[in-house]
């Protein structure tokens, strides 16, 4: 196992090779210049260029890339064009309130769509069954944004109970930060809900026609115990995989949900980083996402031998 | 039964919120303070207001920096961190007196030394400081707190051009921070203006935070404010201007009173924050407008000839375009001037060529001018409130008449990068795009840069007319109003012919307020100011 683990860690240098390789050249492909956007409105040809030179955008390109990724070899992300704030920063910045809200979102989703979906399972093409896949439906199908205008409109705009945006941050106490939360958690999360409820119930039914469960039921046993011992643990592996997928599925929902709640996290600052044309930050975050999906894939890999005592790396 | 429901769920979820509040006390650090949360057109990223120009950095700037003198609502140019001046007889020599007790956030007191590297590094970057430094002889250190302006023409635009409210600002920084590169960015700020940039409070693109200068000395005799002249004071201990980039969210934050103070909200939405207790709506009067215009390239065929883009008015209907930009008729106005209407030099110098909304003789004349039907490429911006639906209505206009029209779609971001390119079309130039300007600079011949037709010097479009320059530079040496009128009628007639743009309407930008907590707004001034508002 710990040699699985070496060499998956190991295989995770190239991909973040590539990754960076694709990241930069396309950033550089993409149209637009931020010394444009500096100089803004009255500036000549001639003083766009002053600028490009003096943050040494005019630089052949392969240059710049060498540049930046000797200074990623030596864990400098960079400065930031325009706030020539030291990129690190930015994202540290940033880290908490998204850590905050992708996690509240996997606890929500995961804690109410797996009994959702075991529910289904159990009670399947009964009333209950339609119900929960009629809201895995709807809840797939609605976007991100426009749960959390609906969200905004109910909770905030109409019945004033909890804020229309913001972030509190947890140093300032928990009913603030948890107060922040419910909503861009209940938005992000509605849609991950759905995709796990949905292979939870899959899943739960393809191990439920099992000859162990018919054997487990003819032995009398309850059948809570039947569907959550015996049922759910072996039907435990697709579900990971799927929460597993769902935090890519989690990252870009982010980017959406903290525009809409205006929540000050990384998904904010990748949207303003792009519009701005802001190289340095962009490139930094696009290197930490990929990063972070290489270890929660690798994490997904390691469970599998937990779950399914067949699996042996 | 749903009330019955409604009111359980209420108070479930009151009683965990309660709950979950008790378990540990939120910060109450700044529960004492009166905090200003603001949020504006865009992000407050730069903390250089003469590296770039970008509206945001100006209302920073003018936070945490103070200006020589201010320009109040009627153009006229009022001493600020200025106490006396000195004009000689000749009008060649400008004898300037600092105010007594001013100082730097960092303690030191402001001095000539510091005066004149940021006014040189000011014009530097801006085009009114530029113009204004083509006539000086000397600048020079007379004392601590006096300098000395020596012109070699009796330039009539020193003292307007220092008090200018529209970015560059002429802000005066300390000496060290004003010999950097004007094309380098500086990195701190620490001026000498009512509030002070909390800088280890600052989150780019999220927050930033200013707190009140108790050192700032403002002008004595409680002057009211007007622009930005008149006695400036901190109102509010803090100022927090948060960025929303959600236009609905920030909406529905000012009504729900998250926020004070919004800048800029959608057109669409003035209806809902009418009807909003206790917001205001504020239109701040004529000359503070924005004027949407079409810009032509003057470098490429087919608009490289006057006739051609002279047919360009054919398909130009204000209301067309007002209507898809603004709707409600109430905040716009028809205004065929290229200074802005409802202010002194607005005129009808040349409007003769809108008279006649017609799509056929615009491609007549096209004709004429050589057009043979080749792509005519727009840069059409997708991201804009405003520019984008004014982009489709001249686009449909086009189409109607017959041109060969080539849209690129593109954000505005992209839009700004390619406007600057001046390659032919086909090799990733451009014909037309569609832009903004505010009513403040459009109201004066030398701070609208739009109405400049230097040619390779000047900005994208590229107009060029050295005989429209020069009645330009000639507006800086008028004597009187009627003769500044006379010559701003000149200079419209003269850019109308040679379309150094298609203004498509003026229309007012409100901004939006609880007015139920603040009080002493200061009217829009082009750059929205912080200073002199308090709050309950």
């Amino acid at each position: 196992m710990v040699s699985y683990i070496l060499r998956r860690l190991l295989a995770t240098i190239p991909v973040m090779g590539v990754v960076a390789v694709f990241v930069f050249f396309l950033l550089r492909l993409a149209p637009g210049d931020p010394a444009a956007i500096i100089a803004g409105d009255d500036a000549t040809v001639t003083q766009i260029a002053a600028i490009r030179a003096k943050l040494g955008l005019d630089r052949p390109v392969l240059e710049q890339f060498g540049l930046w990724v000797l200074g990623m070899l030596q864990g400098d992300f960079g400065t930031s064009i325009f706030s020539n704030l030291p990129v690190s920063r930015l994202i540290a910045q940033r880290v908490e309130p998204t850590l905050a809200l992708a996690l509240s979102t996997l606890l929500v989703a995961v804690a109410l769509a797996i009994p959702l979906g075991v529910l289904a399972a159990a009670k399947a093409r009964r009333l209950t069954d339609r119900l929960v896949m009629l809201f895995a439906v709807m809840g797939f199908a609605m976007p991100v944004f426009l749960i959390g205008y609906v969200l905004i409109y109910v909770f905030a705009d109409r019945l004033g109970w909890l804020p229309v945006q913001g972030y509190k941050p947890l140093s300032e106490g928990i009913g603030p930060w948890a107060r922040h939360l419910v909503l861009p958690s209940l938005a992000l999360g509605i849609t991950y809900m759905a995709l796990i409820a949905r292979i939870t119930r899959a899943s739960m039914l393809e191990v439920l026609s099992q000859d162990y469960i018919r054997t487990a039921n003819s032995k009398g046993l309850a059948t809570g115990r039947v569907l959550l011992l015996h049922a759910l643990k072996n039907a435990a592996v697709p579900i990971v995989t799927v929460i597993g997928i769902g935090i890519a599925l989690l990252i870009s929902g982010v980017v959406i949900t903290e525009t809409v709640f205006n929540i000050p996290g990384l998904g904010r600052l990748t949207v303003d980083a792009v519009l701005k044309r802001d190289y340095p930050i962009v490139q930094g975050l696009i290197i930490v996402f990929a990063g972070v999906k290489v270890l929660v894939n690798l994490m997904i890999d390691i469970s599998y031998a937990f779950l399914d005592p067949r699996i042996r790396y | 039964m749903l009330g019955r429901l409604k009111g359980q769920l209420r108070s479930f979820l009151v009683t965990s919120i309660v709950a979950l509040a008790a378990l540990t006390q939120g910060n109450s650090a700044f529960a004492e303070e009166k905090v200003l949360r603001a949020v504006l057109h865009a992000d407050m990223r730069v903390l250089d207001p003469i590296w770039t120009t970008a509206t945001v950095a100006g209302i920073h700037g003018a936070l945490v920096y103070d200006t020589l003198f201010g320009n109040d609502a009627k153009g006229d140019a009022k001493p600020q961190m200025v106490d006396t001046y000195d004009v000689s007889a000749d009008r060649l020599t400008y004898t300037f007196t600092l105010r007594d007790g001013l100082k730097f956030h960092d303690g030191t007191p402001v001095s000539s030394k510091d005066v004149i590297p940021s006014l040189k590094r000011w014009a530097a970057r801006d085009g009114a400081g530029l113009r204004l430094f083509g006539f000086i002889d000397k600048l020079d250190v007379v004392d601590a707190k006096t300098f000395r302006m020596v012109l070699t023409k009796p330039y009539g635009m020193v003292l307007e051009s220092l008090g200018k409210t529209s970015t560059s600002l002429p802000v005066i920084m300390r000496e060290a921070d004003a010999l950097t590169d004007p094309q380098t960015q500086v990195k701190t700020a620490v001026g000498s203006g009512p509030f002070k940039f909390a800088a280890d409070l600052w989150v780019p693109g999220s927050k930033a935070v200013y707190v009140k200068n108790p050192d700032y000395v403002s002008r004595p005799g409680n002057e009211p404010a007007s622009f930005f002249a008149g006695s400036k004071f901190a109102g509010v201990d803090r100022i927090e201007m948060v960025w929303i980039s959600d236009p609905q969210t920030a909406m529905s934050a000012l009504i729900n009173g998250e926020i004070d103070f919004y800048e800029n909200p959608n057109i669409d939405f003035y209806p809902i924050l009418e009807k909003a207790k206790g917001v205001k709506l504020e239109t701040t009067g004529e000359v503070d407008s924005h004027i949407g215009f079409i810009r032509l390239n003057h470098l490429h065929p087919p608009f490289n000839t006057p006739k051609a883009r002279q047919a360009m008015y054919h398909l130009v209907n204000q209301e067309d375009f007002l209507r898809a930009v603004v709707g409600d008729p109430k905040y716009y106005r028809i205004c065929h001037a290229l200074f802005t209407c409802g202010t002194p030099l607005s005129n009808d110098g040349g409007s003769h060529f809108f008279k006649d909304y017609n799509p056929k003789k615009a491609l007549q004349l096209m004709q004429e001018a050589g057009y043979k039907g080749e792509p005519i490429v727009i840069l059409a911006t997708t991201d804009h409130n405003t520019i984008t639906p004014a982009t489709q209505v001249l686009i449909q206009a086009m189409r109607e008449a017959g041109l060969n029209v080539d849209a690129q779609s593109m954000d505005w971001g992209s839009t700004v990068t390619r406007r600057a390119k001046k390659d032919p079309p086909d090799k990733g130039g451009w014909n037309i795009f569609i832009t903004t300007t505010g009513g403040v600079s459009a109201a004066n011949p030398i701070l609208h840069t739009w109405i400049g037709a230097a040619c390779d010097k000047g900005i994208f479009g590229w107009p060029c007319s050295e005989k429209l320059e020069a009645v330009r530079d000639s507006y800086g040496f008028a004597q009187s109003l009627d003769d500044k009128k006379r010559i701003a009628r000149e200079l419209q007639t003269l850019a109308m012919e040679e379309v150094v743009y298609i203004p498509f309407g003026q229309w007012n930008q409100l901004i939006s307020y609880r007015s139920d907590r603040l009080s002493g707004v200061v009217p829009n001034t082009g750059l929205v100011v912080f200073w002199n508002i308090v709050k309950k």
